[in-house]
């Protein structure tokens, strides 16, 4: 999976370039995500901008994520999410866990 | 047999055939003739559950085995789209699959979303047990 990795201060950035997060790429991005917390970061910010398409998979390694962070009291953000992104976690009612941003500044200063 | 499309596919038991079939799906989609719906969201709705129903095959099904196949059929009419994911395992059983929960810790689980999705965006939703395999067939009238 392609993932574009930055560090602005505190806050990992992780830009998602790939089109599709599903059931073949999610378990790296699940890995990256386990590792940054368990490495101690105490906020990370995933964006899904070039992402048009995700499965339960894709949806399933972000709530993993998430379950990361808040088991450290760390933050996992998103950002950039497209709109047929958005209707799936609207139908699995996630759009109610995640903290989403328009973009990744928006989500950067909310730390 | 006007207007009717019929599509067969066979994929390795392999995550590596998701997009193709996905592609395969919105590309159907998007060429349906007189489709009064909204044809970007009926493309990304068959690119889901073709990919969900793959993914359930693959792992559920064929117990991820890479020397099994999956096999994909797609069936347009006038009114009907019928999308046949056949496998090659011992199968699962579909009543059996709960819901996934929405409320607190429940909402949280990584996994167990699939079958619920294709149940959300399809009409109806059958699995059998057929010579050789099972079959998950998902209808949605157009």
């Amino acid at each position: 999976m392609n993932i574009k990795r930055e560090e602005q201060g505190n806050v990992v950035l992780l830009q998602v370039k790939e089109e599709r997060l599903d059931a073949h790429n999610a378990e790296e991005l699940k890995q990256e995500l386990a590792n940054l917390f368990e490495s101690g970061k105490n906020g990370v910010v995933v964006d899904l901008k070039e992402v048009r398409f995700i499965d339960s998979s894709g949806l399933g390694a972000l709530v993993s994520g998430f379950k990361n962070a808040s088991a450290r009291q760390a933050d996992l953000k998103l950002s950039g999410v497209q709109s047929q992104v958005k209707s799936m976690f609207e139908l699995t009612r996630l759009h109610r866990v995640f903290d989403i941003y328009s973009t990744m500044d928006d989500a950067l200063a909310s730390f | 047999m006007k207007n009717e499309i019929d599509i067969q596919i066979k994929v390795p038991n392999q995550t590596r055939y998701l997009s193709l079939i996905g592609r395969i799906g919105e590309d159907l989609a998007l060429q349906l003739q007189g489709f009064k719906g909204d044809r970007e969201d009926l493309a990304n709705q068959l690119n889901v559950v073709l990919t969900e129903a793959m993914v359930n095959a693959i792992r559920h099904a064929n117990a991820g085995d890479p020397d099994k196949e999956v096999d994909i059929r797609i069936t347009i009419s006038d009114n009907e789209l019928l999308l046949q994911v056949f496998d090659q395992g011992q199968g699962f059983d579909l009543n059996n699959i709960q819901d996934p929960g929405f409320e607190g810790e429940e909402l949280l689980e990584t996994g167990g979303r699939g079958i619920y999705i294709i149940r959300t965006l399809m009409d109806s939703v059958v699995y059998r047990r057929i010579a050789g395999g099972n079959v998950l067939e998902m209808r949605k009238r157009l």
